[in-house]
């Protein structure tokens, strides 16, 4: 059950998956995948995971794209752990995510982990301007109308801690959609300036459930 | 029959030492390839053991090693090589005698293994390292005798698997080996036997007379709920005053914690009284351990940790704070007190709870009938058979046939099929399907029919990783300042919780959190405080089935014989507005509170299997829309609170739907990546220690985690997911209570709807450790919690 969020002169809808959907556009963004955390967490010296989280995320992401019928994906940066991640990516999972792309207009937008242009299709922007709204991946104070990631914003309600969307009339900060992310608190002073005082925690789940933001940490 | 050197036989008789009747036998028994003694501590148990070597080994002997002495604990080790060095020495003979333990300097580790000494102490790890090496063949070709202390302790666990399979592989090196157990009462001392060797001899000791023991009267009846016992710390001064030293145990190190400060403060002539549990630092226990060998101390406050060890003669009393769950272990427990030969153990158990009074009284009686609990023994874990076939990979490149026949001569895995081997055996090759890409689980290769290490340099790290014991992660705790005074550990999870300024107890004095350095844990003194508890995971036991069977029968005794007036009356109130469980019907009780409707499921499978029991009840709970919330459970209840009430409590125990239930929780279920971890650390997929440095509790565990949920989607067939299984069932999970528990009742449940909360049921509310569920109740309280945010916000 989605839930709506308004920006400007659209409606977008927040998934329970932590992707965001706009159904004037059939446009589907996701942020912060993080794929190949795995591999970069056993580069740097770090506990050694299996890289199947991978898997997890692009099952969510091929379940969402699956009922949607996106005519555009749209990755919101940090898609990748690292440039190496992306180079490294298991045969299996490119051919997932070329197997999901097949079809459809398939934009990357640059995060702060994975700068750099990928061998993967698609079309590589810093930021992307579509109709009234501006998406990028790490949000700019000040802009208006803008859709970002980058923070990973997490919710406390009734004792549990979720992903979630902040929105304001400004803006709407998007959850990491992939499996092994941590996060940081809706209330957490980058954040809480970042957005107005009167914005809104989207917590996702099974049912979407709003708060102020400000009583969310 | 084997008679002992004359100078030694000399010098006994002039310190005037007789030989008891089993000593005797033991030297009788001497060319006995196997031979379990049993005998109650304080007789002699462990000389008797090494008699039949000081006879053969004579006054001079060649050199080469001749007997291994195994005990559990270190301290032992060290004691019983004091003890041997006086009638060596007093004798004149030319024996050397040498322990080797975790402490033991690398240098001179290095030399017993060039230059071995006629008698070696050590313990289960040590061996497992000691076969480990290239040379063992040649340290242990002449070995002639094993002596395995305290085998009762050691057979229960996985380090006495281990044992067992080294000691098969001694017996390959030296054939002619012969094994002497030592143990203390057992409950079936047939079955220890076996699991030593099939050619056992079996000998008895005079058992001596039985306990005196009773429950500890008090002029204030036990607390509703908790433990610890410290309402009774009166009578219990009286008692410390009345003896020369008793011992107090408890059965977790936060109890222990807990009463100890509070005897401290009531301890207002300053009898000298310790404080000895697995959580303090080594110096500490150490001072409190040679302060008690001196005959110094009135009374020590202890926990498992003094379940073994050295012989204190002068204690006279053993005080059991809580129930003890389980009545092997009382039993072992008052074996503790009056070392003496012949003299009967004094002992008083204290209940901490007025359910506790009951379970005392179960026990007690079954003190008196001699009816020892305890469970048969599962087939030896195949985690610790990965481990041994890593150990034999490093010592030389072996044949899978030779080492399938060793490895079924011992006790624990003599029916391991040839299949299960092989399977094992292909795990520590490759890692298993799922993690074949992976290099550093590529370890063993084939060559011309012999297995090896594919790289020879792995051979330190698996040693760095040999034994079986997985603690439970901990930091240690020590006073800030330069050179700060080591004070203890404490679990990393309870450390995770402090924040700068809280306090908690060690070692009995109250201390304030200041930081984190590295890994340790700094804190201040703050002497008056009142301390933040201290919750250091102790182990936490269930009440074992014959107890637990003793208390529905005890529950339908006319006149409750035995149970103070308080608890009688308690029980008669329960009697008059509900019901007393009975031992072949299941009670269960509905009652509202505080705007919830609860639950009561009177089971008896104990906390492990109660807190089962809770897990998939709610989870049907769940799907018929009762909107469960929460629930508790303790050794004999559950009670579980949510939105609805059940009205119709047979769907929820049909036992299909319950095993069912269990199969989809436990692909998700903590309780199994806690044991994952464990298998996966004792079988070497993941390392305690990677070159020495010490990963924290919270990386281990992490990987674990996420190496569990990938077997478990990529590899569901997985050994150690199959070993894990088996373990958690037995374990943490203990579905065979609840198994147990439905052909018991089959059936017949009776759910009585109550106005209000029953006498029986009061306790369970005040049960720390409450589970929450994460499901629709929760969702439909998010809901109306977020509703009435955004009215407050104005917003809706």
């Amino acid at each position: 059950m989605a839930h709506p969020l308004t920006l400007g002169p659209e409606t977008l809808q927040a998934l329970p998956s932590g992707g965001l959907y706009w159904p004037a556009q059939r446009l589907l963004a996701v942020s912060d995948l993080h794929l190949g955390r795995s591999g970069r967490l056993a580069r740097r010296g770090g506990a050694l995971l299996p890289p199947y989280e991978g898997q997890a995320t692009l099952a969510k992401l091929d379940a969402d794209i699956e009922a949607l019928a996106p005519a555009t994906v749209l990755c919101l940066g940090d898609t990748f752990d690292d440039l190496a991640a992306a180079e490294e990516l298991p045969e299996a999972e490119a051919l997932w995510l070329a197997r999901l792309m097949a079809g459809r207009d398939w934009i990357w937008i640059e995060g702060n982990h994975d700068p750099g242009p990928l061998a993967l299709g698609g079309s590589h922007r810093a930021e992307a301007r579509i109709g009234a709204l501006t998406f990028r991946h790490i949000a700019q104070p000040g802009a208006r109308h803008e859709i970002s990631g980058h923070y990973h914003p997490k919710a406390r309600l009734a004792g549990t801690r979720k992903p979630c969307f902040l929105t304001d009339r400004d803006r709407i900060v998007m959850p990491a959609y992939g499996a092994y992310t941590g996060g940081m608190s809706c209330t957490d002073p980058a954040l809480a300036g970042l957005m107005r005082p009167e914005a809104l925690a989207v917590l996702t789940g099974p049912r979407l459930l709003a708060i102020p933001a400000r009583q969310g940490g | 029959m084997t008679a002992l050197p004359a100078p030694l036989a000399d010098w006994l008789a002039t310190q005037g030492w007789a030989l008891h009747p089993h000593q005797q036998a033991m030297l009788d028994r001497a060319a006995l390839p196997a031979t379990l003694l049993i005998a109650p501590t304080g007789t002699g148990k462990t000389l008797a053991g090494f008699l039949p070597t000081l006879a053969e080994l004579g006054t001079t002997p060649p050199p080469g090693l001749h007997t291994l002495y195994i005990s559990p604990l270190k301290a032992l080790a060290a004691d019983i090589r004091r003890n041997l060095t006086r009638p060596i020495e007093g004798a004149g003979l030319q024996i050397r005698v040498e322990d080797r333990t975790g402490d033991t300097p690398a240098t001179q580790r290095k030399r017993q293994r060039a230059d071995p000494p006629h008698i070696l102490l050590t313990t289960p790890e040590s061996l497992a390292l000691l076969l480990s090496y290239p040379d063992a063949p040649r340290v242990f070709a002449g070995l002639q005798r094993v002596i395995l202390d305290e085998f009762h302790a050691l057979a229960e666990s996985k380090r006495g698997d281990q044992l067992l399979l080294l000691l098969s592989r001694l017996q390959s090196l030296s054939p002619g080996l012969r094994r002497v157990a030592l143990s203390a009462t057992v409950e079936d001392p047939p079955a220890l036997a076996r699991l030593l060797s099939p050619e056992t001899g079996l000998l008895l000791a005079d058992p001596g007379p039985g306990p005196d023991i009773a429950m500890l009267e008090t002029d204030t009846p036990p607390p509703w709920a908790g433990g610890g016992g410290r309402y009774a710390i009166p009578a219990i001064l009286d008692q410390v005053r009345a003896h020369r030293t008793t011992l107090i145990f408890h059965n977790t190190r936060a109890q222990a914690e807990l009463f100890f400060r509070d005897l401290w403060l009531a301890n207002t002539e300053n009898l000298p009284i310790a404080i000895h549990h697995g959580s303090l630092a080594r110096e500490q226990r150490q001072k409190v351990e040679a302060a008690m060998t001196a005959g110094s101390l009135r009374a020590v406050v202890c926990t498992g940790t003094l379940d073994l060890g050295l012989d204190w003669g002068d204690v006279d009393l053993v005080i059991q704070v809580g129930a003890p769950k389980n009545v092997k272990r009382l039993v072992q427990r008052i074996g503790r007190a009056n070392h003496r030969y012949n003299a009967p153990s004094k002992a008083l158990i204290l209940p901490a709870n007025r359910f506790e009074v009951v379970e005392c009284q179960a026990a007690l009686q079954a003190v008196r009938d001699h009816d020892l609990d305890g469970d048969p023994r599962p087939p030896g874990p195949r985690d610790v058979l990965c481990q041994h076939i890593l150990i034999a990979a490093c010592a030389a490149p072996f044949a899978a046939d030779d080492l399938y026949a060793e490895v079924t001569r011992a006790g624990p895995y003599h029916a391991l099929t040839r299949a299960d081997f092989d399977a094992t055996l292909d795990f520590v090759a490759t890692g298993g399907y799922a993690l074949r890409a992976y290099d550093r689980w590529q370890r063993l290769k084939q060559t011309e029919g012999l297995w090896h290490l594919r790289d020879p340099r792995a051979a330190a790290l698996i040693r760095q990783n040999l034994g079986t014991i997985v603690d439970t992660e901990t930091l240690k705790v020590r006073l800030r300042g330069r050179g700060g005074t080591p004070l203890g550990e404490v679990e990393e999870y309870f450390a995770s919780t402090l924040t700068p300024g809280d306090t908690f107890l060690i070692g009995g004095e109250v201390v304030r959190y200041e930081g984190l350095d590295e890994l340790t844990v700094e804190v201040s003194r703050a002497p008056g405080r009142d301390p933040k508890i201290a919750v250091f995971n102790g182990s936490k036991f269930s009440t074992s089935t014959q107890l637990s069977e003793r208390i529905l029968r005890l529950f339908h005794t006319p006149g409750w014989p035995g149970l103070p007036a308080a608890t009688a009356d308690w029980l008669a109130l329960q009697a008059r507005v509900s019901r007393l469980p009975e031992p072949g019907r299941l009670l269960l009780e509905s009652f509202p509170y505080e705007g919830r409707e609860h639950l009561c499921i009177y089971g008896f499978a104990g906390r492990n299997g109660q807190q089962t029991l809770g897990l998939l009840v709610t989870k049907e709970m769940e799907a018929q829309g009762l909107a469960p919330l929460g629930f508790v459970a303790t050794d004999y209840a559950t009670l579980i609170w949510g939105l609805e009430a059940v009205t119709d409590p047979v769907p929820l125990f049909a036992p299909e739907a319950l095993r069912r239930g269990l199969e989809t929780w436990l692909q998700d279920s903590a309780l199994m990546k806690r044991s994952f971890r464990n298998v996966a650390i004792i079988a070497g997929l993941i390392e305690r220690s990677h070159q020495g440095a010490r990963k924290t509790g919270r990386q281990a565990t992490f990987s674990s985690d996420i190496l569990y949920d990938t077997l478990r989607r990529y590899d569901p067939g997985h050994l150690l997911l199959q070993i894990t299984r088996d373990e958690a069932m037995r374990g943490l999970i203990d579905f065979s209570r609840i198994e147990q528990l439905l052909a018991r009742t089959d059936g017949r449940i009776d759910l009585v709807r109550l106005p209000r909360v029953s006498p029986l049921a009061a306790p369970l509310f005040l049960e720390p450790g409450k589970v929450p569920i994460q499901g629709a109740g929760r969702e439909r309280l998010a809901e109306s919690a977020a509703r009435a945010l955004m009215e407050a916000a104005g917003l809706a």
